[in-house]
């Protein structure tokens, strides 16, 4: 029974860093950048909701929907202003320029909004739940595991059903030969970048209603993201969720066996996978 | 070597001030205040237990004592160390006459470890003595190696009044006497969870078994873990020492996992009415150790203000309900500027230290004497204790708590506001 419980937990927590996970594997899937701001993009995306919340009074979903067209409008800035300048052969300038937003990101938010951490409020659905019989799960952690599986089937949509996706997929394939068939590379890099940060928007929503957060927790999540990712395989999203759910399950049993064991667990998960798929479960890219 | 200090001072013997008044006048206009260095988390998780500093540094300043005085304060971010580095500044750069630090180990100690090795007296309080204490200590393993310290004075409670406190408030309620213990992986939970000098003994001693899965790291996404352990053990008492965020988690996952105790008594999480606020229904009759109160009967040296009357100034002045550290906040200062009043020469470190350990004081929080009263010999030295009582958490009506105190057999001249009730 309580094993049973421990894995459903751990599930659900999986949902939440496959949620982290989805935006960093799309950009990464497509144009191969390494985003290591991405923790601290979804800390910006939380204070971002938390502000229209504070300012308009509405439910903290409502307030995502209106926050995640301006989100959407910031990553495509970022990518065509910052990152299609450094987008080369060379991997390494672009990491850098990611760094370097990372801590630009942490002491910008310290600014202005100080280092006092912070909740979403979610009223009573922060302690409801549901009895399943064997086990009893919050509402809040089903619908971040629901959140996350929608997102993930919806870019796979995207990704194979639209002109957009098609374009994702030519130009992730071979750049040159995309811009060939008429494909403007950088306009579609934006449109990447634009949509993982309508995902990171959701990330954000759920990681300010489960727990608080403050300026500097963004590089503790983007560890868990990028496990998930590489557990998944690179440029694969179920694998990015699947990855999400390993890293979970290692956790709370790892914490069920000793609370000390919780997060080196979820490491040694990701280590044991690394050693017997070095590319992950699910690659999709070649290179 | 010509430092700033020898320059002044032969600068001043030769005249040298008066020809360049310009450079050298704000050296000494800075020089006729006693300047005290305070290191506080202003922000960041720990940022409630600092929530009063302005106002009642304010007030101090104020004051007429106050006046000779210039309060630097710097601010840890709740991070050590942070803190360990601001104290140094605060010592090196400001060239602070005296440091006072406060709110919680993570605070107090890398602040009075660095004072101590810089041989700077400092004022402690706002954390329980025994990590305060034993946590800087080279191995706080071996008790035969603790040494008593010449610089810091530390003056609080320690783990052996909150267990008294404790179980006085449990010993109110019919139970089965397993108790579910919530201790993370630092300098407070490493102290209450210590199974040879934690609470796990001062438990046992009353038939209380304590059922402690082990440290977990702060700021933790998941307890279920934890939440599972204390079902097998059906508890019907949880008890800990968590910060805020994670006390959060753990009563929502509760909540959301069906596990409800009948009693919750947790140390730092719900010092502060924001935070049991921000519980909502759940907060209702969590209880807690109370160390100070409006309706506790000391008043200041300073000020002559009684503690509902400084709760009431201080609920006028930011219109925000009071919480315990005001009192304790206020208190520091009062000892701060008894100890320099008795003082000859501020800046002779040693002296300044002799006469932390001389002081025998009412304060707001109740007697301040390093005499060793109720304190094992080791620390006799260094620390003072301070009166703590129990207290539950009453949701009015509008939504807004109220702290109660439910049990005063530690000590007896607080009086209670009523008696202890389980959670519904």
């Amino acid at each position: 029974m309580i094993w049973l419980d421990t894995i459903v937990q751990g599930l659900l927590l999986g949902g939440l860093y496959a949620l982290f996970a989805a935006g960093l594997s799309l950009v990464f899937g497509i144009m191969r950048l390494v985003n290591l701001a991405h923790g601290d993009l979804i800390v910006l995306a939380a204070f971002i909701v938390l502000v229209v919340v504070e300012a308009t009074g509405l439910n903290p979903f409502l307030s995502a929907l209106i926050a995640a067209p301006a989100l959407f409008a910031f990553g495509w800035a970022l990518q065509w202003f910052v990152f299609n300048r450094v987008l080369g052969k060379d991997i390494l300038p672009p990491l850098l320029v990611t760094f370097g937003l990372s801590i630009a990101l942490q002491n910008g938010m310290l600014e202005v909004f100080s280092a006092d951490s912070q909740r979403i409020p979610a009223g009573p659905l922060e302690s409801a739940s549901v009895d399943l019989g064997a086990v009893t799960v919050g509402i809040m952690p089903l619908l971040t595991f629901a959140s996350a599986v929608a997102v993930i089937f919806a870019l796979n949509q995207i990704f194979y059903r639209t002109a957009l996706g098609r374009a994702f997929r030519a130009t992730s394939d071979d750049p040159v030969t995309a811009s060939l068939m008429g494909i403007n590379p950088r306009s579609v890099f934006a449109m990447a970048t634009g949509l993982a940060m309508v995902i990171v928007t959701i990330a954000a929503l759920y990681l300010g209603m489960r727990s608080n957060f403050d300026p500097s927790i963004g590089p503790a999540r983007l560890i868990f993201a990028f496990e998930a990712v590489i557990i998944g395989g690179l440029g694969s999203l179920w694998g990015t969720l699947v990855g999400g759910a390993i890293i979970g399950v290692a956790q709370t049993v790892g914490a069920q066996i000793n609370p000390e064991w919780q997060i080196l667990a979820g490491h040694l998960a990701f280590l044991a996978v690394l050693l017997v798929r070095p590319r992950g479960l699910f690659p999709r890219a070649v290179d | 070597m010509i430092t700033r200090r020898k320059l002044l001072r032969s600068g001043a013997a030769t005249g040298l001030a008066l020809a360049t008044p310009g450079l050298f006048a704000p050296a000494i206009a800075q020089g006729a205040k006693i300047r005290i260095g305070y290191v506080s988390p202003q922000s960041g998780p720990l940022a409630g237990f600092a929530e009063s500093d302005a106002y009642n540094i304010e007030s101090f300043l104020g004051t007429q004592v106050g006046a000779n005085f210039e309060v630097i304060v710097k601010d840890s971010q709740s991070d050590p160390n942070r803190a360990a580095a601001v104290a140094k500044e605060l010592i090196v750069d400001d060239e602070i006459n005296l440091m006072i630090v406060a709110s919680t180990p993570e605070t107090t100690n890398p602040v009075a470890t660095t004072c101590e090795a810089e041989g700077m007296p400092v004022i402690s309080t706002k954390a329980p003595w025994q990590p305060w204490f034993i946590g800087q200590q080279g191995n706080p393993g071996d008790p035969a190696s603790w040494k008593p310290f010449d610089f810091a004075f530390h003056y609080f409670w320690g783990l052996e009044d909150v267990i008294a406190v404790f179980l006085n408030m449990w010993n109110q309620i019919e139970t089965n006497k397993q108790v579910g213990g919530l201790f993370p992986n630092d300098g407070d939970g490493n102290a209450w969870g210590d199974p040879n000098v934690g609470v796990g003994p001062g438990f046992a001693a009353q038939g209380y078994t304590l059922n402690d899965p082990g440290r977990y790291q702060n700021l933790n996404d998941d307890f279920s873990a934890q939440i599972n352990a204390f079902k097998a053990a059906n508890c019907d008492i949880v008890t800990g020492v968590v910060i805020p965020p994670d006390f959060t988690t753990f009563r929502n996952q509760a909540l959301q996992q069906g596990f409800n105790p009948k009693i919750i008594t947790v140390a730092k999480a719900i010092l502060f009415p924001q935070s049991v606020e921000a519980l909502g229904e759940a907060g209702h009759n969590l209880s807690s150790e109370v160390w100070w109160s409006n309706t506790h009967p000391f008043t200041s040296s300073l000020t002559g203000q009684s503690a509902a009357d400084l709760a009431a100034d201080y609920t006028a002045k930011t219109s925000r309900p009071w919480t315990q550290p005001i009192g304790f906040v206020h208190s520091l200062l009062e000892v701060a500027s008894n100890v320099m009043g008795r003082v000859s020469d501020v800046t002779d470190a040693e002296g300044v230290a002799a006469a932390i350990a001389a002081t025998d004081m009412d304060t707001m929080v109740g007697k301040v004497a390093w005499n060793g009263a109720g304190v094992p010999p080791f620390a006799a030295a260094n620390v003072c204790k301070t009166p703590l009582v129990g207290g539950q958490w009453r949701r009015n009506a509008d939504g807004t708590f109220g702290l109660v105190i439910v049990d005063n057999q530690t000590a007896p001249n607080i009086p209670t506001g009523g008696t202890m009730e389980a959670l519904a």
